[in-house]
């Protein structure tokens, strides 16, 4: 018998204008738990979707037991013992426990394929009890907590009798004791006998549960090693030792007085005790990892959600922000995270969506001033450069990059003295983001203040004059850009208190 | 591939400033729905012509008298489903304010004052719908309208039970029957009232907002419009319009029962759809809507002059949707050619 159950070689997977995966390389080793590491955007749910099925490379080979294989679709790979546990919950919350169990292979009798309820039901728990869950089969999917939902899917993975057993990022969204329970679950499932990929950017599960670890970073194989025989800096070189290139034109800029100052703010359920300010001509970063509640102190501080407590200052006062109209009024902008559905109307043509940032401003008594518009727009479009044939193309026809240029053409339409920019670069090609960061520091230069929230080291410790990291919900540490460096900036957003 | 070379291309564009200057496309003109809305409308006229000697002249104008009332309830309308949202609750919200005013005016009320009144509950009933649909956010408009649709015409049947109540002034006949030259007054007003309506969704800062939210609420919500508030805003001009529809209706049946107005919500909001409102939301025009207006409003009147019955003539109705719908997808939504050069 081979020692490998699934070998992957030279696997290059490309996206429209992205290569998502580059030649990685990856080896699973019958009964042991294998760590996946990576940055957000590494690349690390993309190579999980090759091997599902989701997607087909462009090259490489996949072995299963020695033998090469192809999976078209997440059939061919769950028949061959394949199953993956979602990041995301993809149980249906309004059916039993048992009916997702069993969804997809349901025990039926006699040609009508009746089905055998009795049965599914007293299995449906025989696999929970086995697993030590304390779970009733026949609750509703949608009463159950994150960590029961994930139970379930793992007994789901038991009932369809995996060989290999993906999960995706299964400790994101538990608590200590939860992941806890969740390592002893895991073992559990090798000791039944399945091979298991365990993603995660967590330092703390790849410690306590992995043999081996892969790491990917950019969409590249960066190496495999021995859980034991590698060290936390090493580690942490390997997921983020990129070398920053002359991508940030960082320029010199006079820092003026105190915009913004953010005092205690608190959010129940998302943040707590948040304070920081940002002064005229600075750029701040607001790093961590995703689910580390940055976007929701930008959305508080704009006005979408409503704080629990604390305080928001501009300019030495203090404001009341109920609603995005009284951001704006009081000087606040935001470029929301998702350019798409937060940012754009993309069935409407860039001046439009220029206008739509500041409609007042083009508004002649009760009417609407389309050719104002135009002009504005053409001139914000041209100062931000644009790429496109002319200020009535639609926004859905343009790259990421062009579209985030049109999202800050928008902002400047009204008057403001800060720019809260969240990921600015996400989803943007390597040349687009030069620019971005261009137009950031000109921005900057003129003396409006910026709040950069981002997960992209490079990018906050290029761009920033001040950067602030966020744990779970709290800030773990501040740094002056001259002190941080990458693995500083990491432990305090994956290890701090 | 080819979109990823096009932008690549585009890298080196700039933009072009001419466009600022003309715009008029003539292609892109004479290919829109509403030609083929005239073209459906001239066809149906010139039917009616053919099959009765007396549809000439005035008369062509006089036969808007039987459904212009609708036609104020579709000014509003358009706005309504421009948001995505629905309101099926204005037949029922008619029937009340119609109730109402006889009752008000039958108690002794002034008949000027019974007017202003029927408007105020037409008002009233918007604004409640408005209320709950902005603050109730897991519930669709269509459930909640749902629900008011029976209380509003509950109510109507509580006050009035199962009477008929008139004794209107002799003035009163002139809102449906009354002329201004050769004009039906209610046909007037409803040109009135387009022009304005019309003005106010193509012109005004407004009706830019309606758009934007029907496209595409969050990054309304993110640009400052003030979403809820426009909601309830145009929510209560729909109930306004419902209580302008039944001064109209009452007017032309000279009494009014509970049951008055049934059925009026699935026409009026045919009546939009076929004038190429999407349900979706964010698409369509004032002009489209109220070319369909005259479309169904002669239709059915071409159908009574030939003796088809009522039934029958919803099920041409029904097909007659389903046709321009189908229609306008096939027309407006195939896919563009990607650019040449």
């Amino acid at each position: 018998m081979d020692e490998y159950i699934l070998e992957l070689n030279h696997i290059t997977k490309i996206f429209p204008g992205v290569k998502a995966l580059q030649d990685v390389n990856f080896q699973l080793k019958r009964g042991e738990i294998h760590a996946l590491m990576g940055e957000n955007g590494a690349g690390k749910s993309t190579f999980i979707k090759v091997i599902t099925g989701v997607h087909q490379p462009e090259e490489g080979t996949m072995k299963l037991d020695g033998q090469p294989v192809q999976f078209k679709s997440t059939r061919d790979s769950q028949e061959a013992g394949i199953v993956c546990i979602y990041q995301h919950s993809t149980a249906y919350p309004d059916l039993s426990v048992t009916e997702n169990i069993f969804l997809g292979h349901e025990i039926t009798k006699g040609k009508m394929k009746a089905l055998q309820w009795k049965e599914m039901h007293a299995k449906a728990q025989e696999l929970l009890d086995r697993l030590g869950a304390d779970i009733d089969s026949r609750a509703s999917m949608g009463t159950l907590s994150v960590a029961q939902q994930q139970l379930v899917e793992i007994a789901k993975a038991l009932s369809s009798q995996a060989r290999i057993i993906i999960m995706d990022e299964p400790t994101a969204a538990l608590t200590k004791r939860e992941s806890e329970e969740l390592y002893e679950y895991t073992e559990k499932l090798r000791e039944g006998g399945a091979s298991i990929i365990f993603i995660s950017h967590r330092f703390e599960d790849m410690y306590r549960l992995a043999d081996r670890v892969t790491v990917l970073r950019d969409a590249q194989y960066i190496g495999t090693w021995d859980v034991d025989a590698i060290s936390n800096e090493d580690m942490i070189i390997a997921m983020v030792g990129r070398e920053i290139k002359q991508l940030f034109p960082k320029r010199k800029i006079e820092i003026g007085e105190e915009i913004l100052k953010v005092e205690k703010l608190g959010r129940t359920g998302y943040f707590k005790d948040i304070s920081f300010d940002v002064k005229k001509g600075e750029i701040v970063a607001l790093t961590g990892l995703v689910g580390a509640g940055r976007s929701e102190v930008a959305e508080t501080i704009f006005g979408i959600a409503q704080p629990s407590e604390g305080t928001i200052y501009v300019d030495g006062k203090e404001v009341k922000v109920k609603s995005p109209t009284d951001a704006t009024c009081a000087g606040l902008g935001l470029l929301p995270e998702d350019r798409q559905k937060q940012a754009l109307i993309l069935d409407w043509e860039i001046s439009k969506n220029i206008g739509l940032g500041n409609m007042d401003r083009f508004r002649d008594g009760p009417w609407y001033n389309k050719t104002k518009e135009s002009k504005t727009a053409q001139e914000l479009a041209e100062k931000m450069a644009v790429k496109a044939s002319s200020i009535y193309d639609k926004a859905s026809s343009l790259s990421g990059g062009n579209q985030q240029k049109v999202v800050v053409a928008k902002a400047l339409t009204s008057n403001l003295k800060l720019i809260i920019m969240d990921e600015p670069t996400k989803g943007v090609d390597v040349g687009a983001k030069a620019a971005i960061y261009e137009i950031m520091g000109e921005l900057a230069e003129q003396g409006y203040g910026i709040l950069l929230i981002s997960s992209e080291m490079p990018e906050v410790l290029g761009m920033a004059d001040r950067i602030i990291v966020m744990k779970s919900g709290r800030i773990t540490a501040e740094f002056k850009s001259e002190e941080a460096n990458q693995e500083k900036i990491l432990e305090a957003a994956m290890l701090g208190e | 591939m080819s979109k990823m070379a096009t932008l690549n291309k585009r890298t080196n564009v700039e933009l072009d400033r001419s466009v600022l200057e003309h715009k008029l496309d003539p292609k892109k003109f004479f290919l829109q729905w509403e030609w083929l809305l005239v073209i459906i409308l001239v066809v149906i006229l010139i039917i009616n012509g053919s099959i009765s000697d007396y549809f000439r002249g005035t008369q062509v104008l006089d036969a808007t008298m039987n459904f212009m009332d609708k036609g104020f309830m579709v000014l509003a309308m358009v706005f309504v489903i421009l948001l995505g949202e629905i309101d099926i609750s204005v037949g029922s919200t008619a029937a009340l304010c119609s109730v109402i005013m006889a009752i008000a005016y039958n108690a002794g009320m002034p008949m000027e004052l019974s007017m202003v009144l029927c408007l105020a509950v037409g008002l009233g009933c918007g604004y409640i719908n408005g209320i709950l649909i902005a603050k109730c956010k897991e519930l669709p408009s269509m459930i909640i309208t749902l629900a008011t649709m029976t209380i509003y015409r509950g109510i109507a049947y509580i006050i009035l039970e199962d009477q008929a109540s008139g004794g209107f002034p002799e003035w009163f006949q002139y809102l449906s029957w009354g002329y201004v030259g050769p004009i039906p007054f209610s046909l007037l007003m409803f040109i009135i009232l387009a022009v304005v309506f019309g003005l106010l969704l193509h012109k005004s800062v407004f009706g830019r907002q309606v758009y934007a939210m029907g496209n595409n609420e969050t990054t309304s919500r993110y640009s400052g419009i003030k979403v809820n508030r426009n909601k309830i805003i145009i929510f209560t001009l729909m109930g306004l319009m419902a209580g302008a529809c039944a001064l109209f209706l009452t007017s032309r049946m000279a009494s009014t029962r509970p049951n008055v107005a049934q059925g009026y919500e699935l026409d009026v909001i045919a009546m939009v759809v076929l004038g190429g409102v999407s349900t979706a939301g964010g698409k369509g025009n004032m002009l489209g809507a109220i070319l369909a207006v005259f479309i169904v409003g002669y239709l059915r009147y071409g159908l009574g002059l030939i003796n088809i019955s009522a039934q029958v003539m919803m099920i041409i109705i029904g097909l007659l949707l389903i046709g321009s719908v189908l229609a306008s997808n096939f027309l407006l939504n195939k896919p563009k050619a990607l650019p040449k050069k």
